[in-house]
């Protein structure tokens, strides 16, 4: 469970200092806020393209390109269920649908209660022990309802 | 005290390593290291006794009292007792070159790495100079593990040759097929292998810097390999003449694509570039760079120093040395099996893999990831070759196996192939961006029953376009999955005579 510090733009600003000087910075900048924040708020896009000498819409254009940089900050645990063919071929699908319902939210959402947030990913590269996820960055394979009920009930 | 290996890799961590770990510590020594690769069977231990190790599997915490009670420090304990780990028929049948340390090494052991022939490969570079380094490459026939299957040596030679003010290595750690985990286990199991290979290709080409690009999904193996970055540095192997850094990716798919690939360790979206320039010519920041996937890359040290014949005499036609074949999705033995290529699909899923895990017969599977095509049990003769795969409309990737049982609805199979190309299509070409939307709703309007025979012809003709029409290979093969779904399982794409014949 990860502890995010609320916004602040001094300390984003420290955030991007620290990684802004090196080649290609756009990335390793947006994963350093995300780290901090949990997300890449609206309001870092302009202080990122001006400590890297590029407009708002670019740095936009990248945080909103690639799937994990969250808009908003998660719930207090994460939840990325593989969605992938390899896990699809034992039970993903359903494994799926039973964290949906039982957590009342579709992908991308937060539970109600603040709990779980729910992402999907695609391949976890634990195709041979499916299904699979990753619980606050710990890996858990072979789910099925009852596993993940299990796992939930743990969560708060 | 007697030492226990426990895997760290994931797959073992995800099926309770830790705790098993836990609850061994204090009554033997015990050291972490990779998988080797035989899943059903994690989490695998074993036990160093006089005899050699012995190994123990699937361990689960309940069992180690009585496993300790019985004897396993001394490999006596008859329980879930595997024998000696390469005597197990599924690591016996393999070759294993690239993988040859993975899951026996302690993987940031120094010690450990050159106790078992590592930095061997990269002295012997020394000794033979550039030229000599990429003529060996060349001679070994080793081509691009990622997929695409590219001559290594060839690739060099045109780095080595172009004028740059800087030159870079970048290795393509973003394994985003479905299905694959080779990468993961390497990055997780053998890092100095990937250090070694990528100081080999620097010295022969004259590049100074290189760059991992990891996948963000694979946490472990990112703070593994920056562990081993660190103790590279501490030892002298790197920074004085060629340093390494790794970058994260960001959960893009596209990004496995070598110009997506550059585009985003430059820092912006990650949208494919049109080539030429080729990367060996104008890559990473505008300079001549050498652009390998992983496995590529950790590769290159036993080619160099056991020599390209020895490389060489293994394979078939045009595929030379060892693939890491990956067997995943429903399956009774999933796991890493490194061999020549040449075997054939039906040997690996069935005698190698052991039919599929449900015990229902197996229906489809699709190798080489979501871009590669559905194979039916009647191509299950076709050798893992580059170029048999190919004439068979199909591709081996990067080596991922990925077995259905009978209960797999095909269509929806097409469906998801589009869906994901939805996804992830990085937008810079209109057949991948526009094509995979237009796929979807079509394949939806086949299972709806709406026109079918019409639809099904759009279908095939929407691939055609993008096949050919598409900028790199995320658009350009989606049209495998879905045409070989609908070529070899056309029964899943008639919902009315479905409901008809039951």
């Amino acid at each position: 469970m990860a502890n995010y510090e609320p916004w602040s733009e001094d300390r984003a600003r420290g955030v991007i200092a620290d990684h802004a000087n090196i080649e290609g910075a756009g990335l390793p900048v947006l994963h350093a806020l995300q780290e901090v924040f949990g997300c890449v708020p609206m309001a870092a896009e302009p202080l990122v393209a001006s400590a890297l000498n590029i407009s708002r819409a670019e740095v936009h254009g990248i945080v909103t390109f690639y799937h994990e940089f969250r808009r908003t900050a998660p719930g207090r645990h994460v939840l990325r269920v593989c969605r992938a063919e390899a896990c699809q071929a034992v039970g993903a699908d359903a494994v799926g649908a039973h964290v949906r319902s039982s957590l009342a939210v579709d992908w991308h959402e937060t539970s109600a209660d603040g709990a779980v947030t729910l992402e999907p990913v695609f391949c976890l590269g634990l195709c041979a022990t499916g299904p699979s996820a990753l619980l606050d960055g710990k890996p858990v394979g072979r789910l099925n309802a009852a596993k993940v009920d299990r796992m939930l009930e743990t969560l708060s | 005290m007697t030492r226990i290996f426990i895997p760290r890799d994931v797959a073992a961590l995800a099926l309770g390593a830790d705790d098993v770990a836990a609850a061994l510590a204090g009554h033997a020594e015990i050291v972490r290291t990779g998988s080797r690769g035989l899943f059903w069977l994690e989490p695998m231990i074993e036990v160093e006794t006089p005899e050699g190790r012995i190994a123990y599997g699937p361990v689960e915490v309940s069992d180690v009292a009585a496993l300790l009670a019985d004897g396993l420090l001394t490999g006596a304990a008859r329980h879930l007792r595997l024998g000696v780990p390469e005597q197990i028929p599924f690591l016996a049948r393999q070759t294993r070159l690239t993988f040859a340390r993975c899951g026996i090494v302690d993987p940031l052991s120094l010690d450990d790495y050159r106790a078992h022939g590592g930095f061997e490969g990269l002295d012997k570079a020394r000794v033979l100079g550039p030229v000599e380094t990429i003529a060996t490459m060349l001679a070994s026939g080793l081509r691009g593990r990622g997929g695409a299957g590219f001559p290594t040596g060839i690739k060099w030679k045109t780095v080595a040759e172009a004028k740059g003010a800087r030159k870079f290595i970048v290795c393509n750690a973003d394994e985003g097929d479905s299905g694959t985990f080779a990468d993961r286990m390497l990055l997780e199991g053998d890092p100095f292998s990937l250090i070694e290979g990528m100081a080999i290709a620097a010295l022969a080409v004259g590049a100074s810097k290189g760059y991992v690009y990891t996948r963000s999904e694979y946490p472990h193996g990112i703070d593994t390999f920056d562990k081993a970055l660190v103790i590279a540095r501490a030892a002298g192997i790197l920074g004085a003449d060629f340093d390494i850094e790794q970058r994260v990716g960001a959960g893009a798919y596209v990004c496995g694509e070598e110009t997506s690939l550059l585009e985003s360790l430059e820092g912006r979206r990650g949208q494919v570039r049109a080539k030429p320039p080729l990367p060996a010519h104008k890559g990473l920041f505008g300079c001549p760079t050498v652009i390998n996937n992983l496995v590529t890359l950790a590769t290159v040290p036993c080619i160099l120093r056991d020599g390209a014949p020895a490389y060489q005499a293994i394979g078939m036609g045009r595929s030379r040395g060892t693939m890491p074949i990956q067997l995943a999705g429903n399956i009774r033995h999933g796991g890493l099996f490194e061999c020549g290529f040449g075997v054939t699909l039906g040997e690996l899923v069935n005698d190698i893999g052991g039919g599929t895990l449900s015990g229902e017969p197996i229906r489809a599977v699709q190798v080489g990831g979501p871009l590669g095509a559905y194979f039916p049990p009647d191509l299950f003769d076709t050798p893992f070759d580059y170029e048999a795969f190919a004439a068979k409309d199909g591709l081996i990737g990067h080596g991922g196996v990925v077995v259905f049982d009978d209960t797999v609805d095909m269509a929806r199979m097409a469906r998801f192939a589009m869906e994901f190309c939805t996804v992830e299509s990085c937008g810079k070409c209109t057949p991948c961006r526009i094509g995979s939307v237009r796929g979807v709703e079509t394949v939806d309007k086949i299972l709806a029953g709406q026109n079918v025979d019409a639809n099904l012809e759009l279908l095939r003709d929407l691939c055609h376009t993008m096949k050919f029409g598409s900028l790199c290979a995320l658009g350009g093969f989606i049209p495998y999955p879905v045409l070989s779904a609908m070529n070899y399982f056309p029964e899943d794409f008639r919902p009315a005579q479905r409901l008809a014949a039951e």
